[in-house]
């Protein structure tokens, strides 16, 4: 038994299909446009095709450490784009009828926590399906934020919210630092402690968990408040970004693209063990495939076509069936392996568009 | 049914030299097997003797890494139970492979419903499923979903559609593990008639009287190799348990052989009890019932299949919530809101269910140890993973968990090995009370013996304990205390020299026990 089982820290050789396609997709980008890996120093910023990548995915990475943990307790959440608006509307209302700056952060990931409150509560304790409990606040929470902002696209003038999207820490943009941190910060909450052990657990089976003594309810409650707070930092970031709330497009459809992520970084959609950095992988090479079709002058028909395709590679890679044709070194995957993601998303992305 | 042509040159199913390695480990290593027309052939083995991997391989739910299987002489590879089954192999697991939400009928007919101008003849559907049933003794609402049937009637209607989808052979993976006597007495009725019409039928099984009841051959399997093949009456039940166990048969034979009464005397009535349950029931499930038990006790709990054991064991651990009576620890009246604050009591609970209520199965043997010690010590407080590991270690060593190491997924496990497992989950809480429904059940000779021996050494430990199990010997042998429930009530409790099989028996059958094989709804 030499090999690399699944775990808290899945061996590399879990991570290739992840891993690899990220470097074929910034190898193909590099081909397309020979610049892209240039990064030159401006103003006390980096600048270039790379750290835009990064910059331009932080969004989708964070939707994406809060989606990996509920996704893990075999659950979902549809509702992080609405949760987005409603965390811009919050903070773009509030800096316009003059808040200063913390009040404006906390009552905006506030709104985050609360509306991960309600989708804990409806799937924990009224055992809501999660697909059905989240849809609720992904059609009523556009509706939320267009009441918190009266229908009006927002606008503000603040150095200190501008910042957070498109300031820069130790010449690092900040939407990249902010998702650094929270990856950081929510691996040492589930690694550092047993709750990692108790969301895997209760993804796979949770009957046996609760016999054992796991408190499911609070496992589930929590992760949908985390994926809540997650949700309103991606919105305070966009809406830093545009210095304004655009309730009717921020965050669109970003929840499936998070979905996308957390599957292609491995964590299956039937729960059970998860890698919150695979998903934030995932997010990159999502990321890195919509700004190599921008650079590659492909008319925009083909790049949700491009995108199927070379998503549709990587999660075939991941495909349990499909390892069993290939041949591979001697004993590399038993039989009964963990389920990886199930090859669902591409059919999906063709009708839902993301905003390169 | 299809009239039966046998071809006297070939038996029905020849295997040689089968072999299936999993992850290095060897399940199979060569392993033949031969069944014949119109025999009944046990197959045994301790858990983890490759049965259940020698049957997979067979229908190629498995790939086979080497062998050959023959059909009537025919060689054939089938890729899945379905495709065995058009090859004539018919299969019924343990855990019955239908589908529970759909009638009887469609269960029956799934996938080759009786046709009628392009749709399905549910009329046709229903007139057949009823006379195929009535041929194997069940008259039950064949449009009533199945999953309202006791699993012996599901497992009589798998067969049934097995056998009248033209199986030559017939599988039969531990039929019997969930059925009382009577629906035992059924079943075999039913596996006498089919063999009389020349269908060859594989009987897995743990019971070995039921081998020596229906059973005209046995091959015996031991660490994925073949220990040999005998006809039954030529093979003592000695020798039959020898060869199953090898080297491990004088221990074990010794503890099935001791003396049940040595271990009965009562004398700790004078302590007080640990838990107290007043008037504890639970509408629908069981009708109130006092019960005490003891630091160092073992209580057993007897009865038919439904008479509300099961149900009794969920209202003590809390996983049901009682709805009258009272219940006192420590002499302390509390409410038992839930497994959680039993566990803070010092209870654990094994369940029925393993796959379903016991194991967290892609988890690996180390987590699914620790996991209730980690519950309840919060998620605040992660046990170390060095310490995880010792305590897995600990447990794999003292109970003999056969796993090539921590990390390997529960799941892949064999069934004994996962009741193991869940055992040291519990003993890692050190338990005050420990709770165990069915602990033997689906294990075999070997892991069982070893199981009632840890029963005892724990109870001489103080731990108190209620266990649930339909092997009266078995109960005999470890239980103080017997309390025999029939219908859902607590109808006796025999203690000392009262707890012997005869007894239970009496208690159970004292009133006529309304049961068939149509059983209660699930």
């Amino acid at each position: 038994m030499t090999l690399p089982l699944p775990g808290p820290a899945p061996g590399l050789l879990r991570a290739l299909p992840q891993y690899g396609a990220l470097a074929a997709v910034l190898l193909a980008n590099w081909l397309l446009f020979p610049d892209f890996f240039s990064i030159r120093l401006q103003d006390g910023r980096l600048f270039g095709s790379l750290i835009d990548v990064l910059n331009r995915g932080a969004p989708v990475a964070l939707l994406a450490i809060g989606m990996t943990m509920v996704i893990a307790t075999r659950g979902i959440d549809l509702s992080v784009g609405a949760v987005m608006a409603i965390a811009g509307a919050v903070a773009a209302t509030m800096t316009q009828a003059g808040w200063g700056l913390p009040a404006v952060l906390a009552a905006s990931l506030g709104a985050g926590l609360l509306c991960g409150l309600w989708n804990g509560l409806l799937v924990a304790l009224l055992r809501i399906q999660p697909i059905i409990a989240t849809l609720i606040l992904m059609v009523a929470g556009r509706g939320v934020a267009q009441l918190i902002t009266e229908g009006q696209i927002v606008t503000f003038v603040s150095p200190g919210l501008a910042a957070i999207g498109s300031g820069s820490f130790l010449t690092v943009p900040m939407p990249v630092v902010i998702t650094a941190a929270l990856l950081a910060v929510t691996a040492l909450l589930v690694r550092a402690t047993a709750l990692g052990l108790m969301i895997e657990a209760v993804g796979v089976n949770r009957l046996s968990s609760a016999g054992a003594g796991v408190n499911t309810p609070v496992v589930l409650v929590a992760v949908y408040v985390w994926c809540g707070l997650c949700a309103a930092v991606a919105g305070l970031i966009v809406t830093a970004d545009i210095r304004g709330a655009d309730v009717n497009n921020a965050g669109l459809w970003l929840e499936l693209d998070a979905i996308l992520a957390v599957v292609i970084g491995g964590t299956s959609l039937l729960g059970g063990r998860f890698g919150l950095l695979l998903s934030v992988v995932g997010a990159a090479i999502i990321q890195a495939m919509n700004t190599g079709i921008l650079l590659s002058g492909f008319k925009p028909e083909f790049n949700l076509i491009v995108k199927a395709a070379v998503l549709l590679a990587v999660l075939l890679l991941q495909s349990p069936a499909l390892t069993l044709l290939l041949p591979r070194p001697k004993g590399a995957r038993p039989p009964l392996g963990p389920p990886l993601g199930p090859p669902l998303g591409p059919a999906k992305r063709e009708s839902g568009s993301v905003k390169p | 049914m299809t009239p039966y042509s046998p071809q006297p040159s070939a038996p029905l199913l020849a295997i040689r030299g089968l072999s299936k390695a999993f992850l290095g480990v060897q399940a199979l290593d060569g392993v033949d097997f031969t069944l014949r027309h119109g025999e009944i052939h046990a197959l045994l083995g301790e858990n983890g003797a490759g049965k259940s991997t020698l049957i997979k391989t067979l229908t190629g739910v498995y790939r086979r890494d080497a062998g050959t299987v023959a059909l009537e002489g025919r060689e054939i590879a089938p890729r899945g139970v379905e495709e065995a089954q058009r090859l004539h192999i018919g299969t019924v697991y343990q855990e019955v492979n239908l589908l529970p939400n759909l009638s009887v009928a469609e269960n029956l007919f799934l996938g080759r419903q009786p046709m009628r101008f392009g749709f399905v003849d549910r009329g046709a559907m229903r007139r057949r499923a009823r006379a195929v049933l009535s041929g194997f003794g069940l008259s039950v609402d064949v449009t009533a979903p199945l999953g309202r049937f006791s699993v012996a009637t599901q497992q009589i209607v798998a067969i049934a559609r097995a056998v009248d989808m033209s199986a030559k052979a017939l599988i039969l993976d531990e039929p019997t593990a969930s059925l009382d006597a009577q629906e035992v007495a059924v079943l075999f009725g039913v596996l006498r008639a089919l063999k009389g019409r020349g269908i060859g039928i594989v009987f897995v099984t743990h019971f070995l009287d039921q081998v020596y009841a229906v059973c005209d051959r046995i091959t015996v399997l031991r660490n994925g190799r073949l220990v040999g093949e005998r006809r039954t009456e030529d093979l003592p039940r000695l020798d039959l348990v020898a060869m199953m166990l090898g080297r491990e048969l004088e221990a074990a034979a010794h503890r099935i052989a001791a003396d049940p009464a040595a271990d009965t005397q009562a004398g700790t009535d004078a302590r007080p009890p640990l838990v107290r349950f007043r008037g504890f029931g639970k509408a629908r499930s069981v009708e109130p019932f006092d019960l005490d038990i003891r630091p160092g006790e073992v209580v057993g709990l007897a009865g038919l299949l439904g008479s509300g054991r099961t149900e009794t064991v969920r209202l003590v651990f809390g996983m049901d919530r009682a709805d009258r009576g009272e219940a006192a620890v420590d002499g302390r009246t509390l409410r038992l809101r839930g497994p959680r604050e039993a566990i803070r009591l010092g209870f654990g609970f094994c369940p029925e269910d393993r796959k379903k209520e016991g194991i967290v199965g892609e988890l690996s043997v180390r987590e699914n140890i620790v996991l209730a010690l980690q519950a309840r010590q919060g998620w605040l407080r992660p046990i170390p993973r060095r310490r995880q590991e010792e305590i897995a270690d600990r447990f794999i060593r003292l109970l003999d968990i056969r796993t090539p190491d921590a990390e390997r997924p529960i799941q892949l496990l064999s069934g004994g090995n996962q009741q193991k497992a869940l055992l040291a989950r519990w003993l890692a809480t050190e338990p005050r009370l420990l709770i165990l429904d069915e602990p033997t059940r689906g294990i075999d000779v070997g892991a069982h013996a070893e199981i009632i021996r840890l029963i005892e050494r724990l109870c001489a430990d103080g731990m108190a304990l209620l266990v649930v199990s339909s092997e009266l010997e078995e109960i005999v042998a470890y239980s103080r205390r017997v309390v025999v429930l029939r219908d859902r009530r607590h109808v006796a409790e025999l203690r000392g020299g009262e707890v012997t099989v005869d007894r239970i028996v009496s208690a159970i059958a004292s009133e006529p026990v309304p049961a068939g094989p149509e059983g209660a709804p699930a």
